[in-house]
């Protein structure tokens, strides 16, 4: 901990950085985002098991990019999600610092994009087990089964877009929920409308989905709707052998074209 | 019209709740997964529950439903027709057990819809219910109705309240004409109250909301709501799960020729609510849209609509994916 | 059912004219001449036009209040709705639900000097109060327009100005943006701030109604206020986003002030009072 904390004062003593985006303790409990422009302020930065939200949401927000340069506490999701980020060239390299947590909680040290590069080839890159679990259970359904299980799920659904919002991946200004020449989606939020959304924003994360789970967690109705991101992860794997967020030069699985791709229709 | 207070036992309110539900739609709060608290159409007694802290949604669906058809019509290039919304067809229905934040919520809802222009398809929809209300026993630490003006037995919004009683029945405090029609019609069920002990449960106050309304008028540029909202992620969700929030969008959808309009909720924290067809927004920043929220409810609202815009149910902090906790902030807020 | 609020009424398009290559003006009248007999407005207010399938869009009101048996609105293609309208012939029906807002103070007004500022394509806000007054012209004084767009094909309404330029007792100064002139232009060639600072009318016993794109007033406050203008004898219009034009969607508020209803006219007096939320 004390790594992370005097890592973080260094930086911005140092002005290296401008602002340190980190975890700080919330309230009822809770863990919440915190950033930190003041060094003498770094003493509040946390990390423990409550500090689970997907804090590279915030790279993209116009208000934390007026600091200018951002130190990021990043666990492996949010490593994942940078790298994603960088490939799509919404955030650039240089001007953020990854201050690095393992799945044990412990600070490392990451240098520079290589090393993050290096340490995500090291981790398991599948879906968090319990989420696997479940998605092994809902791939034994019939199809009948698991469209029930889902029109069930998606009839709560209220719009709300708190798994889009909170989705690093999703950072489109104008999502296509919001384009009305044509009116892709319905806006209301009947279970037909809610059901384009989500086939919708499944299609739109597949390959670049970095299996963090905000977007279940960020639902206000409980809505497991990161399962239907995962099972698209867990597909791109299948067929392309590809994680998405392991460099920073991804390309998009979507919308790349491979002559020795598997599939033999678009030749 | 003046209040009595009758008692009610445990074992009669099932007979009530089966009386009402034989001509009315009964909507109540049942146990869902993940220990989370809906409410229902129509449950069997069984189901339903009576010591629930607070559901995920609020109620305000019942008045004001996600999406509410306004007009349909058929377009037919030079002779289109437009079809009037039969209100007529609305139900009755009978809102049992709601909390006093939630029943007090209607009044506001009302503050809004019928300010001045009455909107018929809220005002019928409240016309036609009638709402039980349960004074609460049980809150947690999200809870602070007693600092927006109210508290766990609030009568604002109930025709009927009950208050739980220590010996587990329960005090009916009748409100109103509607409440006291189901007195006349059930009068069998009803017992004269006798001083019976009630059991409530204490929430501190934490804020003076007249002290907060008075600091907001000079708060439009302090730096506090850029500090405090940099964690604000723009959803909805604190705005749909809000049981007073009534912002709306208005919707073509058609299918050929045949077509409705509808309004649906909306939110003043999505960024592109305020977007002028030129590019410009007024709102351009999460910042602003958070000060939005925060003044609307307890600065404009007071003013404009006479009443305050929140009424203490939590709901928003216990939703908010981030953590922005508005009673936390309001506390600050009461000494800027 | 007794008081539908978002129930249109029926207008049948009567008239189009291609105003630029973005923007026409639709003649409206009523299908149901008993709404027509009951519905009256005041310049300055707007109301909501509706395709049926594609949705509402909000416009002023055009024409004037004197003119009985019509409505007129311009619009310019945008998005959704305005493309949508714009494809529609004489004859088709499409929805009208207002009048809504606040109305230009035409009657305290009288006995003064109306100087007229616009700018590309608000002028329709403008045309209706413009005609308001000139059929009242005996109650007012001197009426001067300054109108500018960033060229000659962006003008808006050329017939009308046509018209105005004829009437003796009106002032009418058009402009456009250096380089946006055809060889046989007459009128002035610059900004409409410049212009108008040249054309110096007075400001003595004057109101000055300004309405244009936020640069367009931005620069043209000043010159007001160095012409001796009030704050309180300047009015704009306010165009924030609207849905349902009652106060009720929460949309368009600046503060506490709702455009749609206390709005869309306010006195730069009103506006320095308000946050910059617009
Ligand atoms: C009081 C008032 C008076 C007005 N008077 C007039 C008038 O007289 N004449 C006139 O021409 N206009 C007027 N306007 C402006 C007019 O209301 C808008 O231009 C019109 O409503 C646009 O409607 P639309 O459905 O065609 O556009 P929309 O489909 O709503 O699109 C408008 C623009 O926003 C973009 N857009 C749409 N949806 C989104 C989204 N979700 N995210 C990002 N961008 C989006 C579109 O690409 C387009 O550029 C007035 C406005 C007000 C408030
Ligand atoms: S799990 Fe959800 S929030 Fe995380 S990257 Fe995938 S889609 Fe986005
Ligand atoms: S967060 Fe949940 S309720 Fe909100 S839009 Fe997503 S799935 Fe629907
Ligand atoms: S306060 Fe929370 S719930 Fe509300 S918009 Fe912001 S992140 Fe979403
Ligand atoms: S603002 Fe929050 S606490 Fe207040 S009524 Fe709405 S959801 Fe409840
Ligand atoms: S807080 Fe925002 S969404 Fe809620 S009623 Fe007020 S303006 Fe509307
Ligand atoms: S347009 Fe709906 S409140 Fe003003």
């Amino acid at each position: 901990m004390i790594n992370l904390v005097s890592r973080a004062d260094e930086l911005l003593e140092s002005k290296a950085v401008q602002v340190v985006i980190g975890y700080e303790a919330g309230s009822t409990g809770k863990a919440r985002p915190a950033f930190i422009t003041d060094p003498s302020k770094t003493g509040s930065l946390i990390f423990d098991d409550r500090c689970v939200q997907n804090l590279a949401v915030y790279l993209t927000k116009k208000e934390v990019r007026y600091f200018g340069k951002a130190a990021i506490v990043a666990t492996l999701p949010i490593m994942r999600s940078i790298m994603m980020l960088i490939s799509e060239q919404q955030v650039f390299a240089e001007n953020i610092v990854v201050l690095g947590v393992s799945a044990e909680g412990k600070y490392i040290d990451i240098a520079g994009i290589e090393v993050m590069q290096q340490y995500i080839a090291t981790c398991d890159l599948g879906n968090p087990a319990k989420d696997q679990e479940t998605l092994a259970m809902l791939n034994k359904m019939s199809t009948q089964q698991k469209f029930d299980f889902w029109q069930k799920e998606l009839s709560k659904c209220i719009k709300c877009y708190a798994c889009r919002q909170a989705c690093p991946m999703c950072y489109c200004t104008r999502c296509a929920v919001e384009c009305n020449q044509p009116q892709w989606i319905p806006v209301q939020s009947n279970l037909h409308g809610n059901t384009d959304w989500h086939i919708l924003r499944a299609m739109h994360l597949a390959g670049r989905c970095i299996s963090c789970g905000e977007c279940g967690r960020a639902c206000p109705v409980n809505i497991p709707c990161h399962l239907l991101t995962m099972h698209m992860a867990d597909q791109v794997h299948n067929y392309f052998n590809v994680y998405a967020g392991t460099t920073d030069k991804m390309s998009s699985v979507m919308s790349t074209f491979e002559p020795n791709d598997k599939e033999s229709f678009i030749q | 019209m003046e209040t009595t207070s009758k008692t009610i036992r445990k074992h009669s309110l099932e007979k009530l709740y089966a009386s009402l539900a034989e001509n009315r739609k009964m909507y109540a709060p049942v146990a869902e997964a993940d220990n989370r608290i809906g409410y229902k159409y129509n449950p069997d007694f069984s189901e339903v529950i009576f010591d629930h802290i607070q559901s995920t949604l609020s109620v305000k669906n019942v008045v004001f439903p996600r999406v509410e058809n306004v007009i349909f019509y058929t377009n037919n290039k030079n002779d289109s027709t437009v079809t009037d919304v039969d209100l007529n067809k609305i139900p009755e229905v009978v809102l049992w057990g709601a909390h006093p934040c939630d029943t007090a919520a209607y009044d506001v809802l009302r503050s809004i819809f019928c300010w001045d222009t009455k909107d018929e398809f809220f005002a019928k929809r409240l016309e036609k219910l009638v709402v039980i209300g349960l004074a609460c026993h049980k809150s947690d630490a999200h809870c602070f109705c007693t600092s927006v003006g109210l508290s766990p037995d609030s009568t604002k919004g109930s025709d009927i309240l009950l208050v739980p009683l220590t010996n587990g029945d329960y005090k009916a405090e009748i409100l109103t004409e509607k409440g006291n029609r189901i007195l006349t019609d059930f009068s069998g069920l009803f017992e004269p109250y006798q001083d019976e002990e009630t059991k409530l449960t204490h929430v501190e106050q934490q804020f003076d909301h007249k002290q907060v309304t008075q600091h907001l008028k000079e708060a439009f540029e302090n730096p506090f709501w850029v500090e405090n909202s940099l964690r604000c992620i723009g959803c909805g969700a604190c705005a749909y799960v809000c049981p007073t929030c009534a912002c709306f969008d208005i919707q073509d959808e058609a299918k050929g020729k045949n077509g409705k309009r509808y309004r649906s909720w909306d939110s003043c924290g999505f960024g592109l609510f305020t977007l002028h067809t030129s590019g410009h927004n007024p709102r351009e920043v999460q910042s602003q849209r958070w000060r939005q929220r925060i003044l609307h409810k307890f600065s404009y609202m007071p003013e404009r609509n006479a009443s305050l815009g929140c009424v203490g149910c939590g709901r928003c902090s216990r939703a908010c994916p981030v953590d922005m906790n508005i009673a936390e902030q309001l506390q600050a807020l009461q000494s800027i | 059912m007794c008081n539908n609020i978002y129930k249109p009424y029926l207008m049948q398009i009567d008239q189009i004219i291609d105003e630029t290559s973005d923007a026409k003006t639709f003649r409206l009248k009523f299908k149901n001449p008993e709404e027509a007999e009951k519905f009256t407005f005041k310049a300055g207010q707007f109301g909501e036009y509706s395709v049926f399938g594609e949705g509402e869009s909000t416009f002023c009101i055009a024409s004037s209040p004197t003119r009985k048996d019509y409505i007129e609105c311009t619009f310019r293609k945008a998005g959704r709705v305005t493309n949508a309208l714009a494809n529609m012939e004489v004859g088709d029906t499409l929805g009208f639900r207002g009048p809504y807002g606040n109305t230009f103070p035409i009657e305290e007004w009288e006995g003064k000097n109306l100087l007229y500022i616009a700018g590309g394509i608000a002028l329709p806000p403008m045309r209706c109060v413009i005609w308001n007054t000139i059929d009242l012209r005996h109650k007012y004084k001197d009426i001067t327009i300054v109108y500018g767009a960033r060229s000659v094909a962006d003008l808006v309404y050329k017939h009308e100005l046509k018209a105005w330029e004829e009437m003796p007792d009106i002032r009418l100064i058009t402009t456009v943006d250096p380089g946006g002139q055809t060889p046989d232009w007459k009128g002035e060639i610059g900004f409409v701030p410049m212009v108008l600072e040249k054309a110096a009318p007075s400001s003595e016993n004057t109101v000055a109604i300004l309405c244009g794109p936020p640069v367009m007033i931005k620069f043209t406050m000043p010159v007001l206020k160095k012409l001796g203008f009030k704050d309180k004898d300047i009015f704009t219009t306010l165009e924030n986003r609207m849905k349902c034009g009652f106060g009720k969607c929460g949309r368009c508020n600046v503060g506490k002030v709702f455009v749609c209803k206390d709005g869309p006219v306010f006195t730069n007096e009103q506006l320095l009072s308000m946050p910059m939320e617009y």
